[in-house]
């Protein structure tokens, strides 16, 4: 067979999700105008589960396809598995807001299929070039879903701020990539790995062109200092839109962090961009933790409790050891959860007048007018603050375990100290909820689908999920150790 | 499997208790009902587990070890005698919570018991956990409830209150979790019977000692970190109180006895100016500040951050008579002062103040009550025949073979606690009624009794023959003793007329030189 057609069938998700992104396109074009939205939908939901079928006969081991542009080994599939998941909770949990915003387009499935096309390659990138395209297919249909609800000024705002943003931080990215291609010789990540261990003295320009990478890469996981986009695009992109950014994206950008730095600069120059990570690592916890104190709406509040998780999620990277990246899988999976339940909680509940909620005052007495909603976001946001016996505890545990394993105690004790700040600002939203008088009645929007996927997500997050630690970090060193190979 | 279904029993009871149907008043009904059942098997269970204890070894009992949770943690549960007896602690104090909730708790009465029932599990787990990480799940988790239950049921400043409560001791305890994966991964076993036996570098040994201690003493609560504690008993319901002071605060001493000493033997020994030095203050000092307290739930709950610094006291004696002081002291201040809260709550509930300028005159017009509160104000005093006298008798044993000094002046907090509790019943008790609600406040009632006469029994109990209470302790205590037997000692003052600058200030150096 051509070797094209081998590859093809390695890259067995990405071919799935281009044709049937292509193929969600024409449906949605001719079915009818009022139901086009959900069959699209119902359709890419079916795509997505599809194409995390075509992870489950791909070979053990580390396969390369495309002339080493692409690999696909235990540490992509397992992160698509989670984008993919994440995707399609994020394209069942639009259909009623869509539906009553008058934005109810069915282009919303069809981008999010792309975008999530660009995640997959991106986790499977063994190429510097690969990598920027993953980025970009992933951000492009971002910017357009940030300005979806076109009517809403802020949504407008929203997406013109991540493009413009966005871009810049491509540029950057793309300018680390050439610097490294000039002192390296190569794109390719295994290449370049065998450039540099095999160099005694540091490379200036390598160096540069890692803290470049780094940069743009910060920018896509929203980390400190290139988070600034972050709360305002929460804030400013619609409800749901802001919950699938908050998850796949942060799933696929870590991976992508990780992967690059471990096998494209393992040896010496690792101690370098360790500095660099532990630097972000830690102003990521604080700032998201002191940042997030201050803030009045809900969605900006999830917006810095982003910021904060992915600084505990670097935490795991910054060791560089395989523990460390089990543990940023493991970070990643729980995260994902605890995001998108929070999400759904919020994008459940309307005020008397039908109108979402987003001030966190608009929560007050929740725990009477909707205890179980209540009870699940309270959950969520003990796990979030990593209360124990809370399953959200178990990964901070993970990547501080493995910082401290490596000899980081310093990194250690200040995240643990930026957890007890953070616990702050999850305690004051239990607080409205359960401690306040309740002010407007809240109302849930009562689809039963998003019900049942919070009610999955709460007890995902729940002590009860702690029964799956066991396979799930079985699983996540697996994917880990594909990173390290003997 | 007798300790997890101790463990999973209340949690359940608990989900049964918050998804009961039905109207809200049929609830409520329910709700009490299901909770005092449940505490009730709980207690019977407790007993069977007494009866059952093997009393001559210190080895962990009952064992259960299931990798459930691996890699990060096993369910790993075995109790000593010194869990055993506050297993006992807890599950005695849980159904008279219930039963002094029963009439005063008014709004959401399933969550509340729900909370309770939760507390009780993740109690018996923090004593029953042999994995140092499901110590730590079960320790940490326990401050959701009580979050919980100060700030839905308590009172005017509870918001203020819980917070304090929860970020004060989740500080204490992040910083103990770091030295936690620092031992994990020095001694490769999270089982706490390998890590009492591991011997910590000296110089590690100091910081993890430190690490722990922020935890312990936060809990415990250690002058000059106790102020969560008046806020947080002021706040919370009776029931709330009782538990907080009844078992929580156990969980310090509980740490220090568990982890500290048999852990970092070294350190302890090398650092037992510091504590002698906090708990000498605390005595007094809180002592004096309970004085002119006009709160009657205030002037308790520093009462109890001074019995507790008898507890530190004791323990760091390091030896068997002081250690032995340090338990039953935990044990009859879980009873004494937890009693005194449910008698401060029967009057809250006929006033709903505990000003104590608004009563007065009590002897007259409820004779049964102050007959009752005299018993504790006397247990909590120390009078002999009460478990306060042997606590404070054994611990200052114990204490005045390691240090004078430290004797002298934790024996004065006696005398202090003596006047605070004596003026406190003075004034609530004789003299003339504040006003005409006062004088109309009817007597106990037979729920109130019921409440109360088992404290008393316990009380006198411990109090006449505490050897049924020391006894299943002893081996264990005497593991711990042999830890720390031979360790460099702290150079403190131990003869008084030989040393006349004050220990806390001439020991640091001392006890700094020795240490490098």
């Amino acid at each position: 067979m051509h070797p094209i057609f081998t590859s093809i069938a390695i890259a067995g998700p990405e071919t799935v999700l281009t044709l049937g992104s292509l193929a969600a396109l024409m449906l949605g074009t001719f079915s009818g105008k009022g139901k086009a939205l959900t069959v699209t939908s119902l359709f890419a939901v079916a795509i997505l589960a599809l194409a995390g079928f075509t992870l489950l006969d791909a070979p053990a081991g580390i396969t390369r396809a495309f002339d080493g542009l692409y690999v696909a080994d235990d540490f992509s599939a397992f992160l698509k598995v989670i984008i993919l998941a994440a995707a399609a909770a994020s394209v069942l949990l639009a259909l009623p807001w869509l539906n009553e915003s008058g934005s109810g387009r069915f282009e919303y499935p069809v981008l999010l299929l792309l975008a999530t096309l660009g995640m997959t390659i991106m986790v499977s990138a063994n190429d510097l070039l690969t990598l920027y395209v993953g980025l970009e297919l992933a951000a492009l249909p971002s910017y357009v879903l940030a300005a979806f609800h076109r009517q809403d000024d802020r949504s407008a705002e929203a997406g013109l701020k991540y493009f413009v943003l966005g871009a810049l931080a491509s540029g950057i990215l793309l300018y680390g990539v050439t610097l490294i291609y000039g002192f390296s010789g190569s794109t390719q990540l295994d290449v370049i790995a065998g450039v540099v261990s095999g160099q005694t003295e540091r490379s200036i320009g390598l160096l540069f062109g890692i803290v470049f990478i780094l940069s743009g890469l910060a920018f896509k996981v929203s980390a400190v200092p290139f988070h600034m986009w972050t709360p305002d695009v929460y804030e400013g992109a619609p409800t749901p839109v802001a919950a699938f950014f908050s998850a796949a994206p942060k799933a696929a950008a870590l991976g992508l962090l990780a992967r690059v730095m471990i096998v494209a600069f393992p040896g010496n120059i690792a101690a370098d961009w360790q500095q660099i990570l532990i630097f972000i690592a830690i102003a990521s916890m604080v700032l998201g933790a002191v940042a997030a104190v201050a803030q009045t709406n809900i969605k900006r509040l999830l917006a810095y409790s982003s910021i904060a998780n992915i600084g505990f999620a670097l935490v795991g990277l910054t060791p560089g050891t395989p523990e460390g990246i089990s543990a940023l899988l493991f970070y990643v999976t729980v995260y994902v959860a605890m995001t998108l339940g929070s999400f759904l909680v919020v994008l459940q509940l309307r005020r008397p007048d039908g109108s979402p909620v987003e001030a966190m005052a608009d929560f007050a007495g929740l725990s009477k007018t909707q205890p179980k909603l209540a009870a699940a976001l309270a959950i969520f946001m003990f796990s979030l603050a990593g209360i124990p016996p809370l399953l959200g505890f178990w990964p901070k545990f993970a990547v501080f375990q493995a910082a401290i394993a490596s000899g980081l105690i310093a990194l250690a004790l200040i995240g643990f100290v930026a957890s007890v700040i953070a616990a702050f600002y999850y305690l004051r939203l239990i607080k409205i909820m359960y401690f306040d008088e309740p002010a407007v009645p809240l109302a849930s929007e009562g689809s039963s689908v998003n019900g049942a996927m919070i009610a999955a997500c709460a007890l995902f997050c729940s002590p009860i999920g702690m029964l799956a630690i066991s396979p799930l970090v079985a699983a996540t060193a697996r994917a880990a150790a594909a990173l390290f190979p003997a | 499997m007798i300790l997890s279904f101790m463990i999973l029993l209340p949690v359940v009871a608990a989900l049964v208790v918050a998804t009961l149907p039905g109207e809200d008043a049929e609830r409520a009904g329910r709700a009490r009902v299901v909770a005092l059942a449940t505490t009730l098997v709980e207690f019977a269970l407790g007993i069977w587990l007494w009866t059952q204890f093997d009393q001559t070894t210190a080895a962990f009992q009952f064992s259960e070890n299931l990798p459930l949770f691996a890699p990060f943690l096993n369910w790993s549960l075995g109790i000593d005698g010194i869990a055993l007896m506050l297993i006992e602690l807890s599950v005695f104090l849980m159904p008279l919570c219930v039963l002094a909730s029963w009439v005063a708790v008014k709004k959401r009465v399933p969550e509340y018991m729900a909370a309770f029932l939760l507390m009780e599990s993740l109690m018996i787990g923090t004593f029953a956990a042999r994995d140092m990480f499901l110590f730590y799940l079960f320790f940490e988790g326990g401050l959701i409830p009580m979050f919980l239950i100060i700030g839905i049921w308590g009172g005017a400043r509870r918001i203020y209150a819980s917070y304090k409560f929860f970020l004060y001791t989740l500080l204490g305890s992040v910083l103990m979790l770091v030295a936690m994966l620092w031992m994990v991964n020095f001694a490769g076993s999270a089982d706490i019977g390998v890590l009492s036996k591991t011997d910590f570098p000296k110089d590690a040994q100091f910081w993890l000692f430190l690490a722990f201690f922020a935890s312990f003493a936060v809990k415990m609560p250690m002058w000059p970190v106790h102020t969560w504690l008046p806020d947080a008993h002021v706040e919370a319901p009776t029931a709330g109180s009782v538990i907080l002071a009844g078992v929580l605060l156990k969980l310090g001493g509980y740490g220090f006895i568990r982890f500290s000493l048999p852990m970092f033997p070294d350190a302890s020994a090398q650092l037992i100016w510091l504590v002698f030095g906090l708990s000498m203050v605390a005595v007094v000092y809180t002592s004096l500040v309970a004085l002119v307290q006009q709160d009657m739930k205030k002037l308790i709950a520093y009462s109890s951050v001074a019995h507790m610094a008898f507890v530190t006291g004791g323990l760091f004696a390091l030896n068997t008579q002081g250690i032995e002081g340090a338990m039953v002291m935990m044990l009859s201040h879980g009873l004494v002062s937890g009693a005194l809260f449910l008698c401060v709550g029967v009057i809250y509930d006929r006033l709903h103040t505990r000003e104590i300028g608004r009563y007065g005159g009590l002897a007259d017009t409820m004779p049964k009550y102050a007959l009752v509160l005299l018993f504790f104000t006397m247990a909590s005093v120390g009078l002999p025949a009460t478990s306060g006298f042997v606590a404070e008798f054994l611990v200052l044993l114990g204490m005045y073979q390691t240090s004078t000094w430290a004797t002298f002046v934790l024996t004065t907090g006696i005398i202090l606690g003596a006047a605070y509790m004596l003026w406190l019943y003075a004034r609530v008790a004789y003299g003339k009624a504040a006003g005409d609600d006062t004088r109309a406040m009817p007597d106990l009632d037979a729920r109130e009794i019921a409440i109360l006469a088992p404290i008393i029994l316990a009380t006198l109990w411990m109090g006449i023959y505490p050897k049924s209470f020391q006894a299943p302790m002893k081996p264990a205590i005497a593991e711990v003793v042999a830890r720390l037997e031979g360790r460099q000692l702290a150079t403190v003052p131990t003869d008084m007329s030989l040393s006349p600058a004050l220990p806390a200030l001439a020991a640091p150096a001392a006890a700094q030189e020795s240490h490098h």
